[in-house]
């Protein structure tokens, strides 16, 4: 069976007044059917303007998806009209993102989100779709759902407000979703809650998704296939056991390192990345993480490294010495 | 400059907060308004930081943490309680004292982005404590002053003429702790200090605070939500719902053992970013959510979401006991 989505080489610009920036530049991945696939990255990696030029949902100007072929489910999404989009937005591919008060609106009831949705894209009546409203609050956890239908979005917490989302997504039983730091704004009880119930019902209703986050802690628990991101190209990619415990790209090598964990002791210092967020308006033909990165050699200012192949299948490093890595960490450590 | 003294079990803590609460009032009407309430922010808190110690404060949103810092700055004034900042107490001082008291403790804000003022460089952002409180008159030496600074805090003393701007969240946040350590301060509030920052940046700021403490002999309250970040920069910790304390101990003894189910809860909660670990953890995660500060539960607040709760918990408040050495809890189930 070919791949839900596939994502090939895509490019995405933003005309700013500092210049061009090229916020995602030539990313490919797959995402197989039922799969739960993280992209992770840090701010201005590109994770999640590279998620919405999947859904066409970048503001042109000044942005706008300048190369790349998106296939879902055996189309090019980049070829159809906008009509046909918002067709697939919403029925085919659900979206959750981060702050679920911006993305809820706000004079509308919890009902008539939901119904909404349902009308639009399965013609359902009134009645069925308050039905099927019901029963989808029920199944996202909501307690006494019946009067939450008729509230408003301010009447309910954050984290209910984001079970909200997840049963709005999920009302056209889609196949894949979108889920852009869906727990970030949330408390870490509560965004324990949510994450669960998203793994709970995708695995359930066989819903592939993509996990948007920075936080390494997340995708451990959730995914199973990892993508990293670093000034708007994938620099890792390979199942979570790899990039955790194989890592093969510098990048992903120092990010593991610098992150506190709350399962060890204090050590003496923590083992940060050095140096500064890339800028994105000034990157050159070199590898973008060589200025912070410890193993940079002459070669890396020279060519910028492709994602190739390392040592088991599916996993993809972009470092000119990705074979050598391994060898350098086990001395280092 | 202060100089770290020795540990002693005799010496006076630097800081001790006794009973400390503040309700903030809710009202009611527009015209003819009237007090239906109040928000129990902080009800009822008690610790001590010893000179030379982080003290974490944990807990979720709204469960006071905040609050209690910006009490302790004075930045509020609290319900009831005192604030004893070596001694005397935060709340009875006059304004002679309290100028005294703003040089000797400060706060370094969780947001790098709206916590400079965007229209001035980063050498007037940072000499304005140091001019305001007269402490040295003369402009040149004040700019000496300020590249010094810059530069304890890892940045090019060349950014003094940049605005906030121009700069990255990371590099902001190092002129928020440049800023307040500009009056050379023996106490500071660092209120989510690194929440804001990206993890590369995050341990960057964390090893800076770190050495910070170190090299001036600095006290830090470290109100933070990150638990890791916690466990690793603080030596004694206080997890704080509702508005109280639940547990207190020594980072390593509280995050290996902790005996309070909420802070069992709040542990089991976060992720550990390692795919392994992960696979081997038992994972159930803890039911409804964080009941409201105006009408709390009665007894102790955590019951209505407990799994190990008896009637007996809706009624009396549990106090703080120390159940092993330096190891607080309060909680009437555990033993």
């Amino acid at each position: 069976m070919p791949p839900l989505l596939e994502v090939r080489a895509l490019h995405t610009e933003f005309r700013t007044g500092a210049g061009l920036v090229r916020a995602v530049d030539g990313i490919s991945y797959t995402v197989e059917h039922g799969e739960t696939v993280a992209i992770v990255g840090e701010s201005g990696s590109g994770k999640s303007v590279g998620a919405l030029s999947i859904l066409r949902l970048i503001p042109d100007p000044p942005g706008r998806i300048t190369g790349g072929e998106i296939l879902f489910d055996g189309k090019d999404l980049r070829g159809l009209s906008e009509a046909e989009m918002r067709e697939i937005r919403g029925r085919d591919i659900g979206m959750v993102f981060q702050e679920p008060m911006t993305s809820l609106n706000p004079v509308l009831t919890i009902a008539r989100q939901i119904t909404e949705t349902l009308e639009q894209h399965q013609g359902a009546d009134r009645e069925t779709a308050e039905r099927r409203a019901l029963e989808l609050l029920e199944m996202v956890g909501i307690a006494d759902p019946k009067r939450r239908l008729k509230q408003y979005p301010h009447q309910l917490s954050g984290g209910m407000r984001q079970r909200v989302m997840i049963a709005v997504a999920l009302a056209c039983n889609p196949k894949l979703i979108i889920a852009d730091e869906p727990t970030t704004a949330l408390d870490v009880t509560i965004q324990a809650q949510i994450l669960e119930l998203m793994k709970s019902l995708t695995r359930k209703l066989g819903v592939a998704q993509i996990i948007i986050t920075h936080n390494l802690g997340v995708v451990a628990r959730y995914a199973s296939r990892v993508n990293v991101m670093y000034a708007g190209r994938i620099v890792e990619a390979g199942s979570a056991e790899a990039i955790y415990h194989n890592p093969r790209h510098p990048y992903t090598m120092a990010l593991l390192k610098s992150v506190p964990r709350l399962d060890q002791p204090r050590r003496a210092r923590l083992d940060p990345v050095d140096g500064q967020p890339p800028d994105l308006t000034r990157l050159d033909g070199g590898c973008s993480f060589r200025p912070r990165c410890r193993f940079a050699v002459e070669q890396c200012a020279k060519a910028r490294p492709p994602l190739a192949a390392v040592a088991e299948p599916g996993h993809l490093s972009a470092c000119f010495r990705s074979a050598e890595l391994s060898d350098i960490r086990d001395v280092a450590a | 400059m202060n100089v770290p003294l020795p540990e002693s079990a005799t010496e006076r803590p630097l800081l001790e907060v006794r009973g400390l609460a503040m309700h903030f009032p809710v009202s009611e009407g527009i015209v003819l308004t009237r007090k239906i309430g109040d928000v129990k922010a902080v009800d009822g808190v008690d610790f001590d930081i010893k000179r030379g110690e982080t003290l974490g404060l944990v807990g979720e949103s709204g469960c006071g943490k905040t609050t209690t810092g910006r009490c302790i700055l004075r930045l509020e004034r609290p319900t009831a309680g005192e604030i004893l900042f070596d001694g005397q107490d935060v709340n009875r001082m006059e304004r002679r004292d309290l100028v005294v008291l703003r040089r000797r403790m400060q706060v370094i804000f969780q947001d790098p982005y709206s916590s400079l003022n965007p229209r001035m460089k980063v050498g007037d952002i940072i000499s304005e404590p140091i001019k305001v409180h007269g402490v040295e008159p003369d402009a040149r030496r004040r700019r000496d002053k300020v590249r010094d600074l810059l530069s304890v805090c890892g940045l090019d003393p060349k950014f003094a003429d940049r605005y906030p701007h121009e700069m990255s969240g990371g590099q902001r946040q190092r002129v928020g702790i440049a800023r307040a350590l500009a009056l050379d301060p023996e106490f500071i509030v660092c209120d989510e200090a690194v929440s804001a920052l990206d993890v590369s940046i995050q341990a960057q700021v964390v090893n800076l605070l770190e050495d910070l403490r170190e090299r001036f002999g600095l006290t830090y309250l470290f109100i933070a939500h990150d638990l890791s970040v916690v466990r690793h920069l603080c030596q004694r910790v206080a997890v704080m719902y509702l508005g109280r304390i639940v547990e207190m101990a020594d980072s390593d003894e509280l995050f290996d053992n902790p005996l309070h189910p909420y802070t069992q809860a709040l542990l089991s909660a976060v992720p550990i970013p390692d795919p392994r670990v992960e696979a081997g953890r038992e994972f159930r995660p803890t039911p409804g959510e964080v009941p409201s500060p105006i009408n709390p539960p009665s007894g102790c607040v955590f019951h209505p979401r407990c799994p190990m709760a008896v009637e007996g918990c809706r009624q009396a408040r549990p106090v703080l006991r120390e159940l092993r050495p330096r190891h607080w809890v309060a909680c009437s189930e555990v033993n």
